[in-house]
């Protein structure tokens, strides 16, 4: 099956408003690219992703999922990312054990002066996402694009 | 169903050169709920601006979707415009079109076609917003200054004489901080005492100001505007309003070995103490680990002498509830410990001694009187030894991974004022770099080289032996490509500073934010400097990071100035996004209040009606929407899916996924 021939992932990628939102404006303040396939939705802080956000994208059809927050210490609200952190790897975890493979799922630690780290990573795991090809294991059929 | 009014910018060409904005807003048109869609050149601008209100009336939009830069760049414009006609600030939301799709993107196609979906992700969300008020929380007049060194002392001048009241809480029994420790300041050399001694007497007889000395921060409560403080004033076993600070008790105590601290244990002074002549309250303080009365029962000299009075055996710690408006964090610096220093054989030789005590050894009021001495003999060093970057700059972990930023212009001070006494005196300077930035500064540098005739090498001093009475240092020089060694009489290490160990535990306490060497962070490191991330938190002084005395007056007066900005409020406009909980589905387990870094939640016993007409008294959690900041753990935390949160909710965040994966 040549799924990947004429694939075009969809990547959700969740960022807090403190760093990884404002280091995903600063790449485009930079222009630096990344592929058009990343939409991010704005959180308030990396802890704000229920793991029912996760789910949900990928029953609607999401590729891959990536989590942005500040780094480790540099939580705006002193300690939203090391419950992020914790609960990721949990849901990761269960996601892999459901079929989800690693690389679909991803946190990533952005400050709001990496842009440059920003774009790497939506390259990087784009890039990944093209190689495991279309999400099929826990996509919602009713939601099917095509 | 929102009645929705699309409105998509062009940004000039910024967003207009790679995304079809006539066709972004054509599609758009197309989904359910708007009524209204329509594309203009600069929507930020007056006209635009207009435009936007125009539609709210003409169409009576309920929600309006603005695709165009970033939120963080103009939300608050376009949520003032809606407001301005009529429609709640929140039914605004911003399609990021610029920064994160138009920037990025070359190809117009794939501009287009993300900016739809960006478009359609913020029409979804728009769908499920609800009009937010923001609660107004009042603000106490009254600001707590954490730390009564030059840092604490200015800003609570400052704020003081804004009209303000001021507390000052030192752990210390006298105000001054490390400043009173110093001889002479860099780079006018000019005293420090005649320069921090008036200011700690203002401090001390502004009306404004109250000092608590020898206290402490015990428990923190609260948010910006409202903090509830307890202040532990130890034990001082001396009546503060009783004792004139006549020192009479100071001279007949029999317990005369008492390492002196604020001389960093060069000499010795007695179990009752004033810390030196010039103290702020000048108020004696009985040492407990000391005294023989307080641990043997049998003593009782002082008391005895005390002609007012004052000496109170039975005196013990007491707590005192005050509330603030703003809390200001100021305290400080020390120098790091050197024990794992061992090369430099600081634990071997008391000729080996740090900057601190070296300035106290060159003090008029130091042990010596002023006179340099070395402490083993009290010979006349002739041979001085200064070696830079003791732990500053270091790579592995027995040091610190930053610049101390003032060890270069204090070593340059005190090799300079060593040249000057005692002008047969060798001073060798070894060093990593010299870094002088500062109005003056290098050219104080340079005086001490070429005036001064101080010998600066570069290069790091590998080992410090101790030998018959001298030291051997052994020094590389890297730009004369050779070894060198000195046979020196004294050698002086300039530590690395970090924050004062009673920093980590205060931060936690004020839920202020600190890097991973303990430094509190700053707001924002270029533009908000001098406040925590912590509404109502500010910092002033070294606590933030590395800081000379100019530095640090020019940020305290800073934070009092953003302080008075904060004071002059009758009251706060709250984050209107805060959490809420259903409590109906909600069943008190605690779960929510356990990861809220702010306290915001807490729990009530509330009736509900239950079945045949009974009522049931249920625990259920209550959020104080003054201090909730929004961030949204608890939302994730709680099991029940019971606690949600305004502007972001479970839904708005669903509705943003189902559109982008759609």
């Amino acid at each position: 099956m040549s799924v990947t021939e004429n694939f075009k992932p969809t990547i959700v990628a969740f960022c807090c408003n403190w760093c990884s939102y404002a280091g995903a404006d600063l790449s485009g303040t930079n222009r630096l690219q990344y592929p058009a396939n990343v939409k991010i939705i704005r959180i308030p802080c990396s802890c704000r992703l229920n793991p029912m956000f996760v789910l949900r994208a990928f029953q609607k059809g999401a590729d891959g999922v990536i989590l942005c927050g500040c780094h480790p210490g540099d939580c705006h609200y002193t300690t939203g990312n090391y419950y992020a952190r914790r609960r990721m790897t949990l849901l990761f975890s269960l996601l892999d054990f459901m079929g989800i493979e690693r690389g679909r799922t991803r946190v990533e630690w952005v400050s709001a002066a990496e842009g440059a780290k920003f774009a790497a990573t939506m390259n990087e795991f784009t890039e990944t996402i093209m190689k495991l090809g279309p999400n099929r294991r826990l996509e919602d059929l009713r939601c099917r694009k095509d | 169903m929102q009645r929705i009014g699309v409105f998509v910018c062009w940004c000039g060409s910024n967003i207009a050169a790679t995304v079809d904005v006539e066709k972004v807003s054509q599609v758009l048109a197309q989904e359910p709920g708007v009524v209204f869609s329509t594309n203009y050149q600069y929507m930020c601008s007056q006209a635009g601006q207009e435009m936007i209100q125009e539609s709210i009336h003409k169409y009576q939009l309920t929600g309006v979707v603005i695709c165009s830069c970033s939120p963080r760049m103009h939300e608050a414009t376009f949520r003032k415009t809606c407001e301005k006609a009529g429609l709640n600030a929140h039914m605004v939301e911003i399609a990021n079109i610029r920064e994160q799709c138009s920037w990025i993107h070359k190809d117009m196609a794939t501009g287009t076609e993300k900016a739809v979906i960006l478009g359609r992700a913020a029409i979804a969300k728009v769908h499920l917003n609800a009009p937010l008020t923001a609660g107004q929380s009042p603000v106490k007049k009254r600001a707590l200054v954490i730390g009564g060194g030059i840092a604490g002392i200015q800003t609570a001048l400052d704020i003081a004489d804004a009209g303000f009241d001021v507390d000052i809480v030192e752990k210390q029994p006298t105000i001054g901080g490390k400043m009173t420790q110093i001889d002479k300041t860099f780079p006018t050399l000019d005293c420090a005492a005649c320069i921090l001694t008036p200011k700690m007497v203002d401090a001390a007889q502004h009306e404004k100001i109250h000092i608590y000395s020898y206290a402490e921060v015990e428990k923190v409560k609260g948010f910006v505007g409202n903090f509830q403080v307890t202040i532990k004033k130890k034990a001082r076993y001396v009546d503060e309003t009783k004792c004139t600070g006549c020192g009479l008790c100071t001279e007949k105590c029999p317990q005369k070995k008492v390492p002196n601290a604020f001389n960093l244990g060069l000499d010795n002074r007695r179990a009752i103490y004033i810390p030196f002549a010039q103290a702020v309250p000048k108020i004696a303080t009985i040492d407990a680990d000391y005294c023989t009365m307080l641990k043997s029962g049998k003593c009782g000299v002082c008391s005895k002498v005390c002609t007012a009075g004052a000496i109170d055996y039975k005196q013990t710690d007491t707590y005192i509830e005050e509330e603030y408006g703003a809390i200001v964090v100021a305290t400080g610096f020390n120098p790091i410990k050197l024990d794992k220093y061992d090369e430099f054989a600081y634990s071997q030789s008391p000729d080996v001694v740090t900057s601190l005590e070296f300035e106290r050894l060159m003090n008029a009021a130091g042990p010596t009187g002023g006179t340099l001495l070395r402490p083993s003999d009290g010979a006349h060093p002739h041979t001085i030894v200064f070696v830079q970057c003791v732990g500053s700059r270091c790579d592995d972990e027995k040091g610190k991974p930053y610049c101390s930023k003032i060890c270069c212009m204090y070593t340059a001070k005190h090799a300079m004022l060593c040249r000057e006494k005692y002008p047969d005196t060798d001073v060798y300077v070894f060093y990593i770099d010299v870094r002088t930035p500062g109005k003056n500064f290098d050219e104080f540098y340079r005086r001490a080289v070429e005036e001064y005739g101080v010998h600066y090498i570069k290069g790091m001093v590998g080992k410090v032996v101790p030998q018959d009475g001298k030291l051997k240092v052994q020094a590389s020089d890297l730009l004369g490509g050779s070894q060198l060694h000195i046979e020196a009489d004294m050698v002086v290490l300039a530590a690395a500073i970090e924050p004062d160990e009673t920093a980590r535990p205060l931060a936690t306490m004020l839920t202020a934010s600190m890097d991973t060497n303990d430094f509190f962070t700053e707001a924002h490191p270029k533009l908000r400097p001098v406040e925590s991330p912590t509404a109502g938190i500010f910092l002033s002084g070294a606590c933030q990071g590395p800081k000379d005395i100019p530095e640090t007056v020019a940020q305290a007066s800073a934070a009092a100035a953003k302080v008075i900005g904060l004071l002059c409020k009758d009251s706060l406009t709250c984050n209107p996004c805060t959490a809420q909980p259903d409590e109906l589905m909600c069943n008190g387990c605690s779960s929510c209040e356990k990861v809220c870094p702010y306290g915001a939640i807490t729990y009530a016993d509330k009736e509900f009606r239950g079945p045949n007409r009974t009522t049931l008294l249920r625990r259920v959690a209550q959020v104080n929407p003054a201090v909730c900041q929004g961030c949204g753990a608890c939302t994730v935390a709680c099991p029940s899916g019971a606690m949600d949160l305004k502007g972001f909710s479970n839904q708005q965040i669903m509705a943003e996924v189902d559109a982008i994966c759609r």
